[in-house]
C-alpha cells in the first residue's frame, strides 16, 4: 500500500516501481529492467560510467546540490588504497521523508546505483548508513542485501562478471548532525558524530581513511535509469543546469501532502495547487520551504513565478534542499515557526563549534522570549545579527541551516515579530484556541 | 555478559562488516541491538561491548552520551515518541503531546509507574508527509488525530 495517491503530474522515473506488489523483491526488480544497468556499466570503461553520470546533471539530492558525476571524479581511482561507497540513508532533514519510500518499495535500486558506483571508481565494498528511527527499513534492506547474495547479485564474481562487491548496513543512532557527510564517516567508524575538516574531502579521504564515494539514497537510486537511459535522456527532464527528477515532499497545509516525484523546474504554484490539491480549508499560503528547514523561507509572492530547481531558487536566495516541502497558511504564526525550527538546531548541535553551539542556544532562548511575549524591539535585531555572526563560521554547515532560515524570518516577517513585543500574547495562538474551544 | 544467540549472531556478523583492524565501526550497530534486548545501556553492557571492538569503557561511554537513541535508563515497554516538529507542528502536533503528557501525568524521558509507557518529544523521525506522526518503539504511526491517540495510549496501557 502506497502512504499517498500518486498524481497524474508526477514523472516517475526513481519511483516507477513504487506501488507494484512485492516491489522490494529481487523477482519484481528483475523482471522490469532490474540490474540492467549494471551489465551494461559492466561492458563500459569506468571514465566512461562517470562522464554518463556528469552528462546528466544529476546533482546530489541530499540537500546540497553537488554534481554529482563531478564528486565521483575526484576519487583517485589508481590509489592503493582500497576505495569505498558509502550511502547516506540518515534522512533527517525537517520535512523531508523520500529515501524511506526508496528503500522501503525498491531496495534493489540502490543496490545496484551502489555497484555501478564502485565499478566507476574501482570500489568493493559500501555501507549504506540508516538512521535508527528507520529500524524497519533495516530489516528491509537486510533482507534485499541477503536475496542479492543469494543469486549472485552481491558478493564474489557477480553473475560470472569477475566483479566483487560486499554490502552492508549500518544503524545509527538518533543524530541530525549524522547526515552531515563528514560527522557520518566518524559516526560510521564507532565515534560522536562530529565534523570533520576539509580538504581532505572524502572523495580522497573518507571512511577509513580510504577514498569513498559518499551520497544521498536519491543520488544513488538515479545512477540505475542513468546508465539504462543514457544520461541525456536523464538531463533532458529537468532544466539546463540540472537534470532528472525530484522526489518530492509535500508537508505541511496543503490537502493532499504527500512525496511525489516531480520534475526539475515543475512550478511551485501548480506543485501546491494542483499536487498538493491547494491549501488547507482555502486558507490564503503564507510561507514556504523549498527543501528542508534549512532553507530560506519563500513569502507567497515570492512562490509566484518560481520553480523547483536549484537556479529559481538561488535567484530568490534560497535553496532546493532535500525536497522537503514545507507549506504554511494564514495562521502559522512565524514567531512559533522560527522557534520550532531552532528548538530543533539546538537541540541538534553537536557542539564542536563555538558559533553554531552557543548561537543556536542562544537564538533559542530569545525566540521562547519572544513567543511567551517578553521581546522587545532591540530582541529583533539581536536575533538577525546573532545568525548572521554564525554564518560561514562553522566546520559543517549546521550553523548556517540554523541561521538561515531564522534570518529569512526575521526579515520577511518582521512585522510578526513586533506583533509579540511588550507581553502581547501570540495572537494567533489566540486565535486558534478560540477555534479549538 | 550473555546475550540470545539471535543477538552473538548478530555481532558476529557486524564485527567482519568493517575492514580489518577497524572494529570499533560496530560499536554503535552494537549498542543499538544490544539496548534492544535487554532494555537500556547499561555499564555492563558498556563494557562488554568496550572489550569487544577493543577500545576502552570510556571511548563507549562518550560515543553513548552523543546519540539520542541510546538511554542510559529503561524507557517503558512502549516508548511512545511523539513528533513536535515544523511538518508536524503544522498538523497540531503540539496539542498531541501535550493530551498525552495530560493523560499519562508523565513528562519528557518518563515512564508510568507501572513502566508499561514512556514519553518522549522527539525531533523529526522522516514522516512529514503524513503528519503528525508518532513512533512507538519503532513503528510508526501517522495522521494521528487526538482520537487515535487516545486509543493508542489505551491499548499500549493493557498490552502485554
Amino acid at each position: 500500500m502506497l502512504y499517498n495517491e500518486p498524481s497524474p503530474l508526477e514523472t516517475r522515473i526513481l519511483s516507477r516501481r513504487f506501488g507494484l506488489p512485492n516491489s522490494a523483491a529481487l523477482d519484481t526488480y528483475l523482471a522490469t529492467d532490474g540490474y540492467q544497468a549494471f551489465r551494461k556499466a559492466v561492458g563500459m570503461k569506468p571514465e566512461d560510467i562517470v562522464n554518463e553520470v556528469k552528462i546528466s546533471n544529476l546533482r546530489g539530492r541530499g540537500g546540497a546540490g553537488f554534481p554529482t558525476g563531478m564528486k565521483w571524479s575526484f576519487v583517485p581511482r589508481t590509489s592503493p588504497k582500497p576505495k569505498y561507497i558509502v550511502v547516506n540513508a540518515d534522512e533527517s532533514e525537517p520535512g523531508t521523508c523520500k529515501d524511506r519510500l526508496l528503500i522501503e518499495y525498491d531496495p534493489h535500486q540502490l543496490i545496484e546505483g551502489c555497484l555501478i558506483a564502485g565499478l566507476a571508481v574501482d570500489a568493493h565494498k559500501g555501507w549504506i548508513y540508516i538512521r535508527g528511527e528507520y529500524r524497519y527499513l533495516i530489516e528491509i534492506m537486510d533482507k534485499a542485501i541477503g536475496e542479492a547474495y543469494q543469486k549472485g547479485w552481491l558478493g564474489k564474481n557477480i553473475q560470472g562478471t569477475g566483479v566483487d562487491f560486499d554490502l552492508y548496513t549500518h544503524t545509527g543512532a538518533g543524530a541530525y548532525e549524522c547526515g552531515e557527510e563528514s560527522a557520518l564517516l566518524e559516526s560510521l567508524e564507532g565515534k560522536r558524530g562530529v565534523p570533520r575538516i576539509r580538504p581532505p574531502f572524502p572523495a580522497v579521504v573518507g571512511a577509513f581513511q580510504c577514498p569513498t564515494i559518499l551520497n544521498n539514497v536519491e543520488s544513488i537510486c538515479a545512477v540505475p535509469p542513468i546508465i539504462l537511459n543514457g544520461g541525456q535522456a536523464f538531463a533532458d527532464l529537468g532544466v539546463p543546469k540540472a537534470g532528472g527528477t525530484k522526489l518530492t515532499c509535500l508537508t505541511g497545509h496543503v490537502n493532499k501532502p504527500g512525496v511525489y516525484e516531480l520534475r526539475l523546474g515543475f512550478p511551485v504554484m501548480q506543485m501546491i495547487n494542483e499536487v498538493g490539491g491547494g491549501m488547507r480549508n482555502g486558507k490564503k499560503l503564507k510561507a514556504f520551504i523549498p527543501g528542508g528547514s534549512s532553507c530560506p523561507l519563500l513569502t507567497a509572492a515570492e512562490c509566484e513565478g518560481a520553480t523547483m530547481d536549484y537556479d529559481s531558487m538561488a535567484a530568490r536566495k534560497s535553496m532546493l534542499g532535500s525536497g522537503g516541502v514545507v507549506v504554511m497558511d494564514e495562521d502559522t504564526c512565524m514567531v512559533k515557526a522560527a522557534l520550532r525550527i531552532m528548538r530543533f538546531y539546538a537541540h541538534e548541535s553537536c557542539g564542536w563549534c563555538i558559533p553554531c553551539r552557543e548561537g543556536t542556544t542562544w537564538l533559542r532562548k530569545v525566540l521562547i522570549r519572544f513567543h511567551e511575549g517578553g521581546g522587545t524591539r532591540e530582541d529583533i535585531d539581536l536575533l538577525g545579527d546573532v545568525a548572521k555572526n554564525m554564518l560561514g563560521r562553522t566546520f559543517c554547515p549546521l550553523g548556517d541551516a540554523a541561521a538561515l532560515p531564522t534570518i529569512s524570518i526575521v526579515e520577511k516577517f518582521r512585522e510578526e515579530f513586533e506583533d509579540h513585543l511588550n507581553g502581547r500574547p501570540c495572537p494567533f495562538e489566540h486565535a486558534r484556541e478560540a477555534v479549538l474551544v | 555478559m550473555t546475550f540470545s544467540a539471535e543477538l552473538e549472531t548478530r555481532f558476529e556478523k557486524l564485527l567482519k562488516s568493517y575492514p580489518a583492524g577497524r572494529e570499533r565501526a560496530a560499536m554503535i550497530p552494537m549498542l543499538m541491538y544490544a539496548q534492544d534486548e535487554i532494555g537500556s545501556i547499561t555499564d555492563e553492557l558498556v563494557e562488554e561491548v568496550a572489550r569487544r571492538v577493543g577500545v576502552t569503557s570510556l571511548q563507549v561511554h562518550e560515543v553513548v552520551s552523543y546519540y539520542s537513541m541510546l538511554h542510559r535508563k529503561p524507557m517503558g515497554k512502549y516508548h511512545v515518541q511523539i513528533c513536535t516538529n515544523i511538518s508536524c507542528l503544522l498538523w497540531d502536533a503540539d496539542k498531541l503531546w501535550e493530551q498525552a503528557t495530560k493523560k499519562l501525568g508523565i513528562g519528557h524521558k518518563e515512564v508510568t509507574a507501572d513502566g508499561q509507557i514512556s514519553l518522549e518529544e522527539v525531533e523529526c523521525v522522516g514522516a512529514c508527509s503524513w503528519a503528525p506522526a508518532i513512533q512507538v518503539n519503532y513503528d510508526f504511526h501517522h495522521f494521528v488525530t487526538p482520537e487515535k491517540l487516545d486509543q493508542l495510549l489505551d491499548s499500549l496501557g493493557k498490552k502485554q
